[in-house]
């Protein structure tokens, strides 16, 4: 073979290969680009715009980002988010830690009761919100009825703005528990039993085999866990929407809430689009910290 | 599953924890019973106070339900949206984790990266820019509109590529002597030894699809487009204070997902405990 010949037909492979690449790759690669990234690129440009989505757009640069930053408002919808968190996550895992440890252990129907503490997790959550708030309707509610029953106060739930956010929080745990308690399960039945074992040799006790083998060598998942939560928690929105539409005036509003009623209520998509990016910046920071601070606490075997 | 902490030592330990987690359990459903209870009670008993055993249980919710929204339509458009986006994620996703898996071209890390990146990005930042977008090209307030965001999923994508990754390379050797080109190797070879990861791929898009509201709630405005979620919160705002009518809806929206929970049950749990993706 000449060397020009060798030449063309390794162009010619190279040829078709690319046209192969191009085969597989525009499917997926077209629509993440015209449905995702340039819609990402959009939403920064618009950040930095005056527009309510009719009229032209109205260049204020970064006067969006200044006047969310220096609105109460802002303030106070993460701060709702952030009080969210706090109630949601210590409540979820604990619960969900308490059935993964129970339901590791050779139980009647263990199988049957796992699936129970999970179908929560596949319904959707605008018809699960429905039944929370019936559930806990001030009047003519179960929750508030049961508490008569016993003689405790029934609050307001969703229509009182102090247990607005707790109604929320409530609903949430119960909703997410089945999630929780897989991730740990798994988490669980990854630890060697020989230390298990090991441990028991030593003479250590049921409690304390827990707290100083179990638990530590959980960490991984428990890592897991705190991060999707805290991701999500930032992201709550249909539940807060369907149960408090982010009242009673304004006590419950998260920050995609705002988003929403920014965009699609007050037709500020400039400013909508800035408090999006601010909540992406708060969760990619947030994230990264446990990111870097895993090592101090987390045990990877 | 294997265990690997020993059980409780004695019966009675065992069996008081058993009892604890079964009531655990009975609470965790109880509130699905108490939708089909409060959906079969008449109208009038609702403000009385509640109570498990409905007197006279009636249907009439249903009734009024099924005239209020067009049920069935929004069902329809449910299963149809999920179904689609879908299978669109499968057909896209398992290309994409081929030739990222076993083609070798130029800037691939880079592109995989952007892929990732689509990743990162929360909805709440997509929905103004991309509800313009649509608007622009006349597009919104359609099944098209549903669909956009979920045509391919880099989640999808990752999943999928860490599945294709492990699969032999000597098989692709050997199909390519005898004669296999890519379509043939990724379609007789790649493909059906992923089908678990595809399997889980399923499970994770037809429930993100279902359940989605945020999207629907700002593209559609039409009744007869509206899905699921989209009708229940319609449903909300029209029955205030009709209770039945408004848990019938909800019974309506939850059964179906349930039944096939019930029968999926396995790929979803070990699917979730692996990839670990709501």
């Amino acid at each position: 073979m000449t060397d020009t010949a060798r030449k063309a037909g390794r162009r010619r492979a190279a040829l078709k290969n690319a046209l192969w690449v191009l085969v597989f790759l525009a499917p997926s690669a077209v629509p993440l680009l015209v449905f995702k990234l340039a819609p990402m690129f959009a939403s920064a440009w618009v950040s930095l715009h005056k527009w309510n989505m009719i009229s032209p757009m109205e260049w204020v640069g970064l006067g969006n980002y200044a006047d969310l930053l220096t609105s109460g408002n802002t303030w106070e919808v993460f701060s709702h988010t952030l009080l969210y968190i706090l109630g949601y996550l210590p409540l979820v895992y604990a619960g969900g830690l308490l059935i993964a440890v129970a339901l590791n252990q050779k139980l009647k129907a263990r199988g049957f009761l796992r699936a129970a503490y999970f179908v929560p997790v596949v319904t959707s959550w605008v018809a699960v919100a429905l039944v929370w708030q019936w559930l806990l309707n001030p009047s003519n509610g179960l929750v508030n009825h049961l508490l008569g029953l016993v003689g405790l106060p029934q609050p307001g739930w969703w229509t009182d703005p102090t247990w607005a956010i707790p109604s929320v929080i409530l609903a949430s745990a119960w909703k997410d528990l089945g999630f929780v308690m897989v991730i740990l399960l798994a988490g669980l039945q990854a630890i060697p039993q020989e230390i298990q074992e090991a441990a028991t040799v030593d003479g250590a006790g049921r409690w304390r085999r827990f707290w100083s083998v179990t638990f530590p060598l959980l960490s991984p998942s428990t890592f897991f866990v705190v991060v999707i939560s805290l991701i999500n928690g930032f992201q709550v929105f249909d539940q807060v929407y369907v149960m408090t539409g982010g009242g009673p005036s304004g006590a419950s509003q998260v920050a995609v809430g705002r988003i929403y009623d920014l965009a699609f209520r007050y037709g500020e998509a400039g400013t909508a689009s800035a408090l999006s990016w601010i909540l992406f910046a708060v969760i990619l920071a947030v994230t990264a910290v446990q990111m870097r601070g895993q090592k101090k606490w987390v045990n990877y075997a | 599953m294997r265990d690997k902490t020993r059980g409780a030592s004695l019966p009675l330990g065992r069996a008081l924890l058993w009892i604890a987690v079964a009531l655990g359990a009975a609470v965790m459903l109880f509130p699905f019973l108490w939708t089909v209870i409060t959906s079969i009670t008449p109208q009038g008993n609702l403000s009385g106070g509640p109570s498990l055993f409905v007197k006279d249980p009636t249907l009439s919710a249903y009734a009024e339900l099924f005239e209020s929204i067009p049920v069935g339509r929004i069902v329809a458009n449910s299963l149809a949206i999920a179904v689609a986006s879908t299978l669109l994620q499968l057909v896209t996703g398992s290309m994409a984790a081929y030739a990222f898996s076993r083609l070798a071209f130029k800037g691939k890390q880079f592109v995989f990266g952007c892929y990732l990146a689509t990743l990162m990005i929360p909805l709440q930042v997509l929905v103004a820019p991309l509800f313009m977008m649509l608007t622009r090209m006349h597009l919104n307030d359609t099944y098209f509109a549903l669909l956009a965001p979920n045509i391919a999923s880099a989640f999808g994508i990752f999943l999928l590529k860490q599945a294709v990754d492990g699969v032999p390379k000597e098989l692709d050797e050997a199909a390519r002597l005898d004669g296999a080109g890519h379509l043939r190797i990724f379609g007789r070879v790649v493909v059906p030894l992923v089908k678990p990861a595809m399997a889980a791929l399923t499970v994770f898009a037809f429930m993100e699809s279902w359940n989605s509201f945020l999207w629907p709630l700002v593209v559609i405005r039409s009744p007869e487009l509206m899905t699921l979620p989209l009708g229940l919160s319609y449903l909300q705002g029209q029955f205030t204070t009709d209770w039945n009518i408004v848990m019938a809806g909800s019974v309506v929206s939850i059964l179906p997902i349930v039944v096939v929970y019930l029968f999926a049950q396995k790929h979803i749990i070990a699917g979730m405990a692996h990839t670990g993706l709501k």
